[in-house]
């Protein structure tokens, strides 16, 4: 098969001819949605195992001249980065769609779906994309959809939290593209200009150290929001308390993996100057990150709000693991996105089926439901322990690679042997601030109230029982996983730290 | 044996597969019997193998094999980790200890835990915990090791906030893994730097570049610190022992497996792994036996004063694992580990005799209301009194070879200071031993209700009772005669520092010392008895008047040098206070900014919302406006930045 890529593209949209033909039948409409996300699913499993490892070049590669006079095409592919990346935004799809045809969805069932279908597209072609300006257009495209499912099935300040949200990204992406016309602008004369991945990095030898210095500042601006790293994170909290739980599952486990993506796929190989410059900055607000996101999880009241910092934390280990550009940071940070995917898309997986029966959602509120729900008290645990890094889950590899590359990097001011112990002070406070959740929620007394809520049902199982596998895996056997990453990986961190080019860039 | 070496941590796995995922369903009580048997059958595979080290093949390294592809966990460019087991004296050693002792535990427990309602989470977790704590004691490089390290911590956890209805265990659980953490982030540092030093995490490459490259001593003192630090967390060492005493508030089984026994002695065993590392930076080695000299009085001295017969034997597990770090730190690995096996038996037997005494008495754990408990728990009595007899280090009880051979080895190795407070330790051990155990077994019943309805536990609990007295009296002859017993010609090819040369002192003491040393020992230990006696038996001095008499000094060991209030009010008290503040600077001050930003954009955007319908139009106007900021942004930008 050819066009595998594309018809990764191409299939959620085709799966909305049916969804607005049965529009007005709610069955039809969930039958509709699940099947499409689940041969979207096995598809990108195929690609998969299409994929040849151990080679660090793009595969499966489709080039389509698109606007031939502006040099624009339709250029997708994958590499070790991006192909795990895919199947994990299509299997937590898959899961929210199918959590969501569960009656969590009270109104608007057709469109909501819509919005999920197109959400895909944007966030695969993400993965996808190879060309600059393909990439902006998907960039984008995640945004709309996102911003209709919290606006609309979100919580009671909706509204304020989604126009944050959109506000917040936009005027990253805004400034991305700048980057992108300013980076087209310098990559050759009229007429031989271009947007293309491959052939920017041949032509990044003429982009002078100034130029890198801004353009990366503009790329860098939009991915940090995304991701988001302090202090440009307040639109996370919000945006994931108002957002419905298959919302937050995608946002959290996919949408902020797009910034991080972003750093690896353009950032470092295009600007290896800029990259230089920025490093201190980079490396200081990844540690600061990890440990002010683990401090003030610590003393959230609102149970979402908590995982949502704790996203900061994590997210901070995946910068970190990027800018300290050796292969272990770097196999680190990839495995600590898809490892915070699985494991924070089941966190809030498991608050929103908590939320369902208990409609309670502060802390203060919870309590005991150790007592009457064995099975969601063990799975929640040992998502809690993933995200805390126990050794044996998945948690725990990424984060460990992301400190062995930290300490052995010299880089920084003060070096790797300062950022390195403080950065693993932030898996010290994650223990502190998941058990302390853990045991307010899950243990004591049992609330009258609560006594006769069921564990959990046979669909949110369905929901939660891949992603546990998934953690167990990725703990247990990392390594397939690592062999897939590393020579991609590998690429990108010796197109950043290529001496001669930077070297070349400061004359 | 030696290659079906990964049986042994195999039978816990499959038990706790198989007990968690069909326990709570189907199997109900047979949980116990599988996790019993699995045990058991582990015990058999580690004494084969442990006969198999015994007959010389005294280092083996086993990599796990899965069809024939070997295991490699994680390998990224220069970093590459297997999961592989190394089979010497210590680890054959650790394996044995570990399962043995465990078994005995398990079937105990079938009996303590009948009635209980959570009966196969229990055999579920313990199951894990044995195959965690084989994990540690059989890797062959130090992240696997963490992985075991962690895993027993986390079953620790668990089976500490056991009966989590009630708040006082899952805080001491919480406080126990948090502390642990602690104390495993200078684990993470020790290792990295490990790696960064010697490209490598297995044991024997780490030792082997040790003695080839001779790193700087400076480097060598900050990897031994670091670990040192994560022993300190997991064996319970100042500054991080407070987490063990509360720790009891888990099953008494628990107790005497996870928190006597085996997972506190991981921290032991580390150190002990780490010999070479430790001897090339001698400084810290000496950190290594202040610390735990410092420990073993301190704890012990808070044993003296405790009403809760499970509180004193968790102060005086401390106290112990303080000896054993004594013995490491003045260079005498060998009696740590002789200590730690010993230490294993009497202290998990005492352990479960409690365990049985509160069985009897209602859950009261209460010495005060104890009393004459010998008529009606004759069992229990005589196999406690073996095993403070041996803690008391009286000969030629266990306690007394492993005991005396650390404190003797302080002194013949240059610690005089370190061998004195060693010898009043003793005294001191000897008088809350006897005390508690005077206080439970003798006198006249002070709580006749408890007294009337108490009974001996059923067979179930008194035959591993009764195994363990055996090995008490008994598994201190291995180590005779001191430094010459079987166990120090087993153990030395495993602790052997660089050079060849033997770590332990080799020196033989003039034989005033070799027979003086022993003897002020034992009269320490008697003195220690008698005086306790003397308290006890005939209230002369009266306990009360030397409390009153005490004043102050007393109470702050009631209170255990206020280490709990420090930690658990003033430090969490400031750090709540600092996270508070933290989120209210996100709040007010980064998220205040960012809204007022946006106050003043939709200033202009109000008037124009009126023109649109509904939320999407918002969307839209969004994007001109964005359209508009990077036209305006682009002409700027391509005027000043980019040169043609």
């Amino acid at each position: 098969m050819t066009h595998l890529l594309t018809l990764l593209i191409v299939i959620p949209l085709a799966g909305l001819v049916p969804l607005v033909i049965f529009r007005r039948d709610d069955r039809a409409v969930k039958q509709v949605a699940i099947t499409t996300t689940a041969v979207e699913l096995a598809l990108s499993l195929w690609m998969l195992a299409q994929f040849h490892i151990g080679e660090a070049d793009f595969q499966l590669v489709e080039r389509i001249d698109w606007l031939p006079s502006l040099g624009i095409r339709y250029f997708v592919g994958v590499d070790g980065i991006s192909v795990l990346l895919v199947p994990m935004t299509t299997l937590l799809t898959f899961i929210s769609v199918l959590y969501s045809s569960g009656g969590a969805i009270k109104m608007r069932l057709a469109e909501y779906m819509t919005a999920f279908l197109l959400l895909e597209v944007g966030m695969v072609g993400v993965f996808l994309a190879l060309d600059l300006f393909l990439f902006y257009v998907f960039f984008e495209l995640m945004l709309v959809p996102m911003y209709l499912i919290i606006g609309i099935w979100g919580g009671p300040r909706r509204i304020y939290s989604t126009l944050k949200f959109v506000l917040f990204t936009l005027a990253g992406s805004l400034l991305m593209l700048v980057g992108i016309v300013a980076v087209y602008l310098a990559s050759g004369d009229a007429g031989s200009r271009t947007l293309s991945l491959p052939e920017l990095i041949e032509a990044r030898g003429s982009f002078s150290a100034d130029f890198q210095f801004w353009v990366f500042l503009a790329f860098g601006l939009a991915f940090a929001i995304k991701l988001p790293m302090v202090p440009f994170h307040t639109w996370l909290p919000d945006a994931h308390v108002e957002a419905p739980t298959a919302g937050s599952i995608v946002l959290a486990g996919v949408l902020l993996k797009a910034g991080g993506y972003g750093f690896l796929r353009f950032a470092l190989p295009l600007f290896p100057f800029g990259v230089q410059a920025w490093l201190p900055a980079m490396i200081l607000l990844s540690v600061v990150a990890i440990l002010y996101g683990a401090v003030v999880s610590a003393v959230q009241k609102d149970l979402k709000k908590l995982v949502a910092y704790s996203s900061v934390a994590h997210m901070g280990f995946v910068t970190l693991g990027i800018f300290v550009l050796n292969q272990q940071g770097g196999v680190g940070a990839v495995l600590q996105m898809l490892n915070h995917g699985f494991v924070t898309g089941a966190l809030f997986l498991f608050v929103g089926i908590q939320y369902e029966k208990t409609h309670r959602r502060m802390i203060a509120d919870l309590g005991g439901l150790a007592n009457i729900w064995p099975v969601y008290t063990t799975l929640f645990g040992v998502f809690v322990l993933a995200s805390l890094g126990l050794p044996g889950l998945n948690g725990f590899v990424g984060e460990f690679l992301v400190l062995l590359g930290t300490f052995r990097f010299p880089g920084v001011p003060l070096g790797g042997l300062f950022w390195g112990p403080l950065a693993a002070i932030g898996v010290i406070l994650a223990a502190v601030y998941l058990l302390w959740m853990f045991q307010r929620v899950m243990y004591g007394p049992i609330r009258e109230s609560y006594r006769l809520l069921p564990d959990m049902t046979r669909l949110e199982l369905a929901c939660a029982i891949p992603l546990l596998v998934l953690t167990v895996v990725l703990g247990v056997v990392p390594q397939p996983f690592i062999a897939i990453i590393e020579p991609s990986l590998d690429r990108v961190v010796r197109l950043a730290t290529d001496p001669g080019l930077i070297l070349m860039a400061a004359r | 044996m030696i290659e079906h070496v990964w049986l042994i941590p195999a039978f816990p796995l499959a038990a706790f597969l198989v007990n968690g995922l069909f326990g709570r369903r189907w199997l109900g009580h047979l949980t116990g019997l599988i996790g019993s048997a699995a045990i058991g059958a582990s015990a058999i595979v580690a004494i084969g193998v442990f006969f198999e080290v015994l007959a010389g093949h005294s280092r083996t390294i086993v990599p796990l094999t899965i069809a024939g592809i070997r295991y490699q966990w994680i390998a990224v460019g220069d970093f590459s980790v297997d999961v592989s087991a190394l089979v010497d004296p210590l680890s054959a050693v650790m394996m044995l200890v570990v399962t043995v002792v465990s078994f005995l535990i398990f079937v105990y427990s079938n009996g303590y835990m009948a009635h209980d309602h959570g009966f196969y989470r229990f055999f579920t977790w313990l199951s894990l915990f044995v195959f965690a704590m084989l994990i540690l004691v059989m890797a062959d490089n130090y992240l696997l090791l963490f992985v075991g390290w962690e895993g027993v911590g986390l079953c620790s956890y668990l089976l500490i906030g056991y009966w989590f209805e009630r708040p006082e265990p899952y805080f001491a659980a919480k406080k126990a893994f948090v502390m642990n953490r602690i104390g495993d982030w200078g684990y993470t540092i020790g290792i990295i730097v490990i790696f960064l030093v010697f490209g490598s995490l297995n044991f024997g490459d780490v030792f082997r570049r040790l003695d080839e490259s001779a790193p700087e001593q400076g480097v060598l003192t900050l990897i031994c610190v670091a670990l040192f630090f994560g022993a300190t967390g997991k064996s319970a060492q100042l500054p991080l022992h407070s987490w063990l005493p509360d720790a009891m508030e888990g099953p008494t089984p628990v107790s005497a497996l996870i928190h006597a026994a085996t997972m506190v002695t991981a921290g032991v065993y580390l150190v002990a792994r780490s010999t070479p590392l430790f001897t090339a930076a001698g400084s810290a080695l000496t950190l290594v036996a202040v610390v735990g000299t410092l420990t073993a009085i301190f704890a012990a001295t808070i044993a003296l004063v405790q009403v809760d017969i499970k509180r004193v034997m968790a102060y005086s597990t401390v106290s112990q694992l303080g000896y054993m770090f004594l013995a490491l730190g003045v260079g005498a690995p060998i009696a740590a580990i002789f200590h730690l096996a010993t230490h294993a038996f009497f202290k998990a037997l005492l352990f479960l005799g409690s365990g049985s005494v509160i069985h009897a008495m209602d859950n009261v754990q209460d010495m005060r209301r104890y009393g004459g408990l010998r008529r009606k728990l004759p069992w229990t009595y005589w196999t406690m009194l073996i095993a403070g007899g041996a803690l008391s280090a009286i000969p030629p009880l266990a306690g007394f070879w492993s005991k005396d051979e650390i404190v003797g080895a302080a002194f013949t190795n240059g610690y005089p200071l370190l061998w004195g407070v060693g010898v009043l330790t003793g005294a001191l051990t000897a008088f809350y031993v006897t005390r508690a155990l005077w206080l439970t077994f003798h006198g006249e019943p002070r709580d006749h209700h408890l007294y009337e309805h108490a009974h001996e536990s059923p067979p179930v609990m008194v035959l591993p009772l009764a195994a363990l007295a055996v090995g008490s009296a008994l598994v201190g002859f291995i180590g005779v005669p001191p430094e010459g017993g079987f166990i120090h010609g087993f153990l030395k090819p495993a602790l052997e520092a660089r050079g060849g040369e033997v770590a332990e002192a080799t020196r033989s003491p003039a034989l005033v010392t070799a027979l003086g040393l022993p003897a002020t020992s034992v009269a320490a230990g008697l003195i220690g008895i008698a005086i306790a006696l003397s308290m006890y038996v005939r209230h002369r001095p009266d306990p009360a008047a030397v409390a009153r008499a005490a004043g102050a000094y007393y109470r702050i060991l009631v209170n255990k040098y206020y280490v709990d209030e420090l930690y658990d009010h003033r430090f969490v008290d400031l750090a709540r206070a600092f996270a508070g503040a933290a989120w209210a600077f996100d709040i007010h001050i980064i998220d205040g900014l960012a809204n007022r930003l946006g106050w003043l954009l939709s200033l202009s955007g109000t008037g124009l919302r009126r023109l649109q319908t509904g939320v999407v139009g918002n969307y839209a106007l969004s994007i001109v406006a964005g359209l508009l900021l990077v036209l305006g942004a682009y002409g700027a930008y391509a005027a000043g930045v980019i040169k043609p």
